[in-house]
């Protein structure tokens, strides 16, 4: 078992520096030159040269990306600015350093994934379950139209539906703003409730849809036969013949979708204002702040890598037949 | 009242399909008595498993029943779902035909049986564990208290099938239904399920139906045998009187499908 996590967390560090010099070549061999960028309107071509030799451009890309990667581990100088490990390099908008911009965003992203996945998982599963149970019925019939159209509506149409609803007319909800928790908890329950909301309706859908055919066809299986000619009744067989079995396998998607809204939640936090690190990404994007981008999109990467590392660990912990053999 | 311990009177079982109600078993009659086999034979879509089902109320849904179905003459058939479950695994069990699939790949083979045991008889899980290690020696599987903690994929065919049926005893029921036990396994391991099987019932005293379509396997164990076609029910006697004497034609016919080794060979 050790040696299969070895073995998979040295697969974690090939991927992402080939994720890492993926994203290196396109955003800086491919995109505007960084230097006239940072230079702006007045701007001599010493002073090009000067910022140049500073952020290393002139040195040959593969000793850039060597440098790059140096940095993160070591930190690295900038002229005479000493840029601490993890480093990441600054923003060419704000000069501020980007570990720290990254840092300071994720916190929200994290706040907004958590709370979104407690929902959906909730909301998802256990209507999932009772129109299973229930299956042909009204309420299956309508659960299933409402989760068809929860997935088909598009995050950011219901975003500003309730945006215009909830705290513009009703007045029930204040504008998404962000704060602490330790600031005020009703004030940070109520700001990122929208969020929460939003993104977790289309997932929320899918694993309805997911857990009701998952359960389904758990309930035709053999073994679940099998409980039943047992005497088995009630909660015992649901839990342990039907839920377990038709779970396992949304798990997996879980972790996934989870590690995937780890690395920012674009439109949602773009459409609430929420400075999380999906916000971070699409400003940078809008600015062509390569050093950001990079960052986010590193990072991003981060997340589904180990995500799926998470994933087939915990996979094997929940279904006995993958489980790896031990030498 | 004679002593029989399981009666079963014009069961009819009536499945809706797209094309309306279908009858699958028709006023099947039978009884088992304390101590007896009855072997029910019959090809692929002949109603046997129907009729198992039906027993237990484990039809799939929308299937409907009529007639009678009586355990020491206590009727089950219109019962509900919480009415069986004490029944069910308690005074009927059942083993089926395909022992991987039957038994749930998430668990192991102890909390399999050990959840049934404990379902009907109560009591700790370290006294269940007792019982179940001495279940799982009485089908003969050897290691039982390292296997005891195994998982349905880590046993073979004919061990898996060994597990079920000890999961089907540990609680002494009066009947066991056996549909299809051996069709899944290997020729030499058949032969000890059933081996297994005819000794544990000796023992144990427990009446059986035994569901196949393997005539072979009816004349070595059932003492009473119901011969079913599409549903209806074509002969039904003693085992010597059906396999000697048969009355219908296609009783007739499935005996002379199967070689025996005295007929002589053209050459």
């Amino acid at each position: 078992m050790t040696r299969y996590v070895l073995a998979r967390l040295g697969g974690v560090v090939v991927i992402l520096l080939a994720v890492c010099l993926f994203t290196y070549l396109i955003f800086f061999k491919l995109s505007p030159d960084p230097a006239v960028m940072i230079c702006g309107k007045t701007c001599t071509p010493e002073r090009i040269d000067s910022i140049r030799s500073v952020l290393g451009l002139n040195q040959p890309i593969l000793t850039q990306f060597g440098e790059f990667l140096r940095g993160i581990v070591a930190g690295r100088d900038y002229g005479a600015v000493h840029c601490p490990a993890p480093c990441l390099g600054y923003s060419f908008q704000t000069n501020e350093s980007v570990w720290s911009m990254l840092t300071s965003r994720l916190p929200v992203s994290i706040t907004v994934a958590v709370g979104a996945a407690v929902l959906w998982l909730l909301a998802g599963v256990i209507g999932g379950l009772v129109s299973a149970v229930k299956q042909g019925t009204w309420w299956d019939r309508t659960a299933m139209a409402l989760a068809l159209g929860g997935v088909s509506v598009p995050n950011y149409v219901l975003a500003l539906v309730l945006q215009y609803v909830l705290v513009v007319k009703l007045q029930v909800l204040p504008f998404p703003s962000a704060p602490a928790f330790g600031d005020d908890p009703v004030l940070w329950f109520e700001s990122y409730l929208m969020p929460w909301v939003v993104l977790a309706v289309g997932y929320a859908c899918l694993y309805a849809r997911l857990t009701r055919s998952n359960v389904i066809d758990t309930l035709s299986e053999n073994y679940y036969r099998t409980a039943r000619a047992k005497g088995l009744g009630g909660a015992l067989i649901m839990r342990r013949h039907a839920l377990r079995p038709a779970l396992t396998p949304i798990a997996t998607i879980f972790g996934m979708d989870f590690a995937g809204l780890l690395g920012g939640a674009l439109i949602t936090e773009t459409v609430f204002g929420l400075n999380g690190i999906g916000k971070l990404a699409a400003d940078s994007i809008a600015k062509n702040d390569q050093p950001v981008i990079m960052a986010v999109t590193l990072l991003a990467a981060f997340f589904v890598v180990i995500g799926n590392v998470v994933v087939d660990l915990v996979y094997t912990a929940l279904d006995p037949r993958v489980r790896v053999v031990s030498a | 009242m004679s002593d029989e311990l399981f009666v079963v009177e014009d069961l009819t079982v009536t499945t809706s399909t797209g094309r309306g109600p279908v009858d699958v078993v028709k006023n099947v009659s039978f009884t088992v008595g304390r101590d007896e086999t009855l072997g029910i034979v019959g090809e692929s879509g002949s109603g046997k498993s129907m009729t198992a089902l039906a027993v237990l109320g484990l039809l799939p849904r929308g299937a409907r029943t009529s007639g009678s179905v009586r355990l020491d003459g206590t009727e089950l058939l219109g019962r509900s779902d919480r009415e069986l479950r004490p029944i069910r695994g308690n005074a009927i069990s059942m083993v089926f035909q395909d022992p991987l699939s039957s038994l749930n790949p998430y668990y192991t083979v102890g909390l399999q049986i050990e959840e049934m045991y404990r379902t009907h008889r109560g009591g700790s899980r370290k006294a269940a564990r007792q019982v179940v290690i001495e279940a799982l020696e009485q089908v003969r599987i050897p290691d039982a208290g390292r296997r005891i903690d195994q998982y349905p994929h880590q046993f073979s065919g004919g061990m898996r099938q060994r597990v079920m049926i000890a999961m089907a005893l540990c609680c002494s029921p009066s009947l066991l239904i056996a549909d299809e036990p051996t069709t899944a396994l290997d020729v030499t391991v058949q032969a000890q399920i059933l081996e297994l099987l005819a000794e544990l019932q000796s023992t144990t005293g427990t009446g059986m139906i035994f569901i196949t379509h393997d005539l072979a396997v009816i004349s070595s164990i059932a003492q009473r045998v119901l011969v079913m076609r599409s549903g209806d029910p074509v002969e039904y006697g003693t085992a010597e009187q059906v396999f000697s004497d048969p009355q219908h034609d296609y009783t007739r016919m499935l005996l002379d499908a199967v070689p025996r080794i005295d007929d002589e060979v053209a050459s």
